[in-house]
């Protein structure tokens, strides 16, 4: 059973130093009231793994903007020219990651892999210090799993054992994200009864999910 | 005709009735407006799609790769990220079409980031070039202040590593071979002189180079 909190209440699993991944795509998909109440909290040193920083007033941005994120590893930062700033001034670090190989990673961190095989960054700046394996003569780059303390989610809906339903093009980091963190709370649209949800539209078992928000 | 359809135009050409098609943000996105009559396509939006169509109505929920709204067509299918790059790494898109800031004679490309000036990040631009089974650089010949795109050797950091099959510019269009860049079309009225005075890279001209073909 996943246990229906507040936004607030919520933020007492957020705490200072955290590394917290964050569902959304361009702020597609991303826990909007969660986010902002991590901006109401004022957690600090954060490092956040997402696909992007969204943008100024909206998604993950709103974090960069109010200074909360030490750390950032993303795939695409082009649409926040905050992140672009801090990251020139050096008061952010940020790591660029292919947007396939971020999937893999944290999909290979809720599965209890070491990492993933990739060809994707080879001859590139993203295999610089990284392990190339060969098999049967094609070379990969070594990417290791990557998890976290905390996954920040947004579905469409839930029941109260925490099944979700994601919505459209919502979707994308936000199941595997919850594979990959040691706690996870979920922002959602709509709670409703256990049972109403068929098994067979269940995109994420609720067995995954530790926290509901309403959003 | 403008520079900009003249190369959506020829880059239409190329697609197979039936290809699973990702087109990246500016020219290539304007690709799909000129399909030759009787291919369909079905386009790939690596955000979690497959049936990228017009909007019919804004969703908050439905974006495309660029975070704008998106439309899916009936038959579409929505997933999350990592599976949206199984279908672009793992060889299930036929063709992508790329700008690039550099691209050379061995097929190199550089189109994810300027160092010191601009760093959007690479996004999924590094997985679908090693992915896709084919893979379009669609852009104006030249750069900013007439500068040179088509090089002997890229200068910027690459995106992927000798992963170019084709080149379609306002001036011609180019095949990369394991021998070098090979001239097959010049756009109407366009001289090889004018793409020589155009180019750094080295070419050859095909003996059966001709006349883009646009209506």
């Amino acid at each position: 059973m996943a246990k229906v909190i507040s936004a607030d209440q919520a933020m007492a699993h957020v705490n200072d130093s955290a590394v917290v991944m964050i569902g959304g795509f361009l702020a597609c998909g991303t826990p909007e009231t969660l986010i902002d109440a991590m901006v109401k909290k004022g957690v600090k040193k954060l490092t956040v793994i997402a696909n992007d920083s969204g943008f100024p007033e909206r998604g993950i941005g709103k974090l960069v903007v109010a200074k909360q994120v030490k750390k950032l590893v993303a795939t695409h930062i082009g649409t926040n020219p905050e992140t672009g700033n801090q990251m020139n001034a050096k008061t952010m670090e940020v790591v660029l990651v292919p947007q396939g190989t971020l999937a893999e990673q944290i999909r290979a961190g809720g599965a209890g892999l070491g990492g993933v095989l990739t060809p994707t960054g080879l001859g590139t700046v993203v295999a610089e210090g990284k392990q190339v394996v060969t098999v049967d003569g094609k070379e990969f780059l070594l990417e290791k799993a990557v998890k976290a303390d905390i996954a920040l989610i947004k579905a469409h809906k839930a029941d109260e054992k925490g099944n979700l339903v994601f919505r459209k093009s919502g979707r994308n980091f936000n199941p595997m994200m919850a594979t990959a963190a040691e706690i996870v709370i979920a922002e959602v649209e709509t709670i409703v009864p256990t049972g109403e949800i068929d098994p067979d539209e269940v995109m994420l078992p609720g067995i995954f999910v530790d926290y509901l928000v309403k959003g | 005709m403008d520079n900009r359809t003249l190369i959506a135009k020829r880059v239409a050409q190329e697609f197979k009735d039936g290809d699973i098609v990702n087109l990246g943000i500016g020219i290539p996105t304007l690709a799909a407006n000129h399909l030759p009559e009787g291919i369909n396509i079905t386009l790939q939006s690596e955000n979690g799609f497959v049936g990228l169509g017009p909007v019919e109505e804004v969703d908050p929920d439905l974006t495309n790769a660029g975070g704008q709204p998106a439309g899916i067509l009936p038959g579409g299918a929505t997933f999350d990220s990592a599976l949206s790059f199984v279908i672009i790494r793992g060889g299930h898109v036929d063709a992508t079409v790329l700008g690039a800031l550099e691209v050379d004679q061995e097929g190199n490309l550089a189109n994810w980031m300027v160092p010191g000036k601009i760093v959007p990040g690479m996004g999924g631009a590094m997985d679908l070039v090693v992915g896709a089974k084919r893979v379009i650089v669609a852009m104006e010949h030249a750069g900013k202040g007439g500068s040179k795109k088509i090089l002997k050797k890229c200068t910027l950091p690459l995106t992927a590593v000798n992963v170019v099959d084709l080149i379609v510019t306002n001036l011609c269009v180019f095949e990369v071979t394991s021998k070098g860049l090979v001239l097959t079309e010049l756009a109407p009225g366009v001289t090889v002189e004018t793409v020589r005075e155009n180019t750094d890279a080295d070419f050859t001209v095909s003996p059966n180079c001709q006349e883009m073909k646009i209506s």
